[in-house]
């Protein structure tokens, strides 16, 4: 494929921006890792504060791409594949959470789940539940500002696969059910890997709207970046080797994907 | 019923391919929208500071002139844009910005060089923290006190400091590194709470916030919030409160460019004019 045609250097114009950005990314990065207390990052960590905040950071944002799954899966669909009026209303909604202030998407789900909001309400008095400064309530938070990232994801995919799969099938015998679970399914993997993994990045990182709508108490609604922000108010180090952690469990699991998940596919085996 | 393999063997082999050349692009567009994730993550940090404090510009800047910064612990917003407006009177050339923000964090951005001339915290400690950043010795101007403040209509019909957190009332307080979180763990100790609040707050405006959207039956504020919130909450005094004051200093900066006006503004803070400003606001005179 490769063809005997000398493309010539790479243009200056193209390299030094890309220099440029990758600097503002990283440099921040390896400044937090020079900057942290190494000497005493044991007796930091120590606590069971963290040890509760990290458990509920890692669980809350596991079930956040379970419920990304199982929710925002028929969403994309619908959005890729139905043809219904309101439907591009809705796929703009959807994307909203994306460019909302997270803390503003505290207070939007306040209104909504609060005790006092519009479906809030009702549900106390119907079950007594309530969703404020409960676990439960942190995974709503995280779902609100995960899905569009999950939903856009799978749904660009689904749209990429292309309709002649669903005709195909259809003209085959399978029903539209069976199509999307055997013939669609298998085709947006790849979206629906991407999807899940930035889904459950943004969980892993959301802080706004968690610590306006769920609160922020030691082990039921503390995340990681919770905590990280109290710390920060106390002591800058106590933070940074907070935040070590956290990434350190990012780049521990996208490693693992990489290899466990990715790579097989990549590599065509089946 | 159903085909199992509803596509023939060469497209599959044909789908296989296309499945990996689609993985190889997926797999780039995640690490790609990680990086963006990742500022995302970064601006909902500072996206929540902003909602904890607020730039505040009291009058239009347009005219060019000297401007004082003033950085301020978030329980004196409503105290101190009454103060600029009245300093920018007395000096028509001034303009006051205002910074308002938890004592911790306003400390802190003193101390890596934010270019402010004031600074003036909810407690001593923050201020302590900062000493490096002072130009002066503080000097302490007002003090605050503890009190409970539930929503207007009261759902959850609380009588008094033991009924909140005694019972199964749903309550919230700061958390113990701010100003008025230390005042309700020492309170709280002290009286034998055994109950946990619902929530630890970031600042005693989120406290306020939790409580007069309806969100916790009951919150614990400074006096100041519960003056502040006026009918939105009804208020409860909490035992023990008069023992555990709170101490405003203000002081100010090294990196300040106008050290002469911002001894002026201390001046006014201090004066029988700035007192009854905040006594108006519900502050105590100072206190040791």
């Amino acid at each position: 494929m490769t063809a005997p045609v000398r493309l010539g250097r790479p243009p200056v114009v193209l390299l030094v921006p890309a220099v440029l950005a990758s600097a503002l990314v990283v440099v921040p990065l390896v400044a937090l890792v020079a900057s942290a207390p190494w000497s005493t990052m044991g007796e930091r960590l120590a606590s069971s504060a963290v040890a509760q905040a990290l458990a509920l950071s890692i669980g809350t944002s596991l079930v956040t791409v379970v419920a990304c799954l199982l929710l925002g899966t028929p969403l994309a669909w619908v959005l890729a594949r139905v043809q219904a009026p309101g439907l591009a209303v809705l796929r703009a909604l959807v994307t909203v959470p994306l460019v909302l202030p997270p803390v503003v998407a505290g207070v939007a789900l306040a209104s909504a789940f609060g005790r006092t909001g519009l479906v809030g309400e009702p549900l106390r008095e119907l079950t007594g539940i309530t969703l404020p400064y409960t676990t439960a309530g942190v995974v709503v938070a995280h779902v609100f500002c995960s899905l569009p990232f999950y939903v856009l994801s799978v749904e660009a995919a689904l749209r990429a696969a292309g309709e002649q799969h669903d005709a195909v099938a259809a003209t085959l015998g399978a029903s539209r059910w069976y199509a999307f679970r055997r013939v669609l399914l298998p085709l947006a993997l790849p979206g629906i890997v991407a999807g899940s993994v930035l889904a459950w990045a943004r969980s892993l990182g959301e802080f706004g709207a968690t610590i306006t709508f769920a609160g922020n108490f030691p082990g039921t609604t503390q995340t990681m970046p919770s905590l990280i922000y109290v710390a920060l108010q106390a002591d800058a180090d106590d933070a940074k080797a907070l935040a070590l952690v956290l990434l350190a469990v990012s780049v521990a699991v996208l490693a693992g994907l990489r290899h466990r998940w990715l790579d097989p596919l990549r590599g065509g085996g089946r | 019923m159903n085909p199992r393999s509803p596509l023939p063997s060469t497209a599959r082999t044909a789908r296989t391919a296309r499945t990996a050349a689609r993985l190889r692009r997926v797999a780039g567009a995640a690490c790609l929208a990680l990086a963006l994730t990742g500022l995302a993550a970064c601006s909902s940090g500072s996206s929540s500071t902003d909602a904890s404090g607020s730039t505040d510009s009291s009058t239009d800047s347009s005219s060019g002139q000297v401007d004082l910064t003033i950085l301020a612990a978030a329980s004196l917003t409503e105290s101190f844009t009454t103060l600029a407006d009245d300093f920018e009177k007395a000096h028509p050339d001034v303009h006051v910005t205002l910074s308002f923000d938890s004592s911790a964090t306003l400390a802190s951005q003193a101390l890596d060089g934010a270019p402010a001339d004031l600074l003036a915290t909810a407690d001593t400690t923050t201020m302590d923290s900062a000493t490096d950043a002072l130009d002066d010795a503080p000097e302490i101007f007002a003090s605050n006190t503890l009190t409970m403040v539930v929503p207007a209509d009261n759902p959850a019909g609380i009588t008094d400091f033991a009924d909140a957190v005694d019972g199964d009332a749903t309550y919230v307080a700061c958390v113990e590194t701010a100003p008025c979180g230390s005042l309700w763990a020492a309170i709280s100790k002290e009286e034998g709470v055994t109950s946990q609040p619902a929530s630890l707050e970031v600042d005693v405006k989120s406290v306020l916030q939790k409580v007069t959207s309806d969100e916790a039956d009951a919150g614990f504020v400074y006096v100041t919030d519960a003056a502040a919130a006026g009918d939105a909450v009804q208020t409860f005094t909490v035992p023990g409160a008069e023992d555990h004051v709170t101490s405003y200093p203000i002081a100010p900066l090294t990196q300040s460019e106008h050290p002469t006006l911002a001894r002026k503004f201390i001046e006014l803070v201090m004066s029988a004019e700035g007192q009854k400003v905040l006594a108006d606001a519900g502050f105590s005179a100072p206190q040791g």
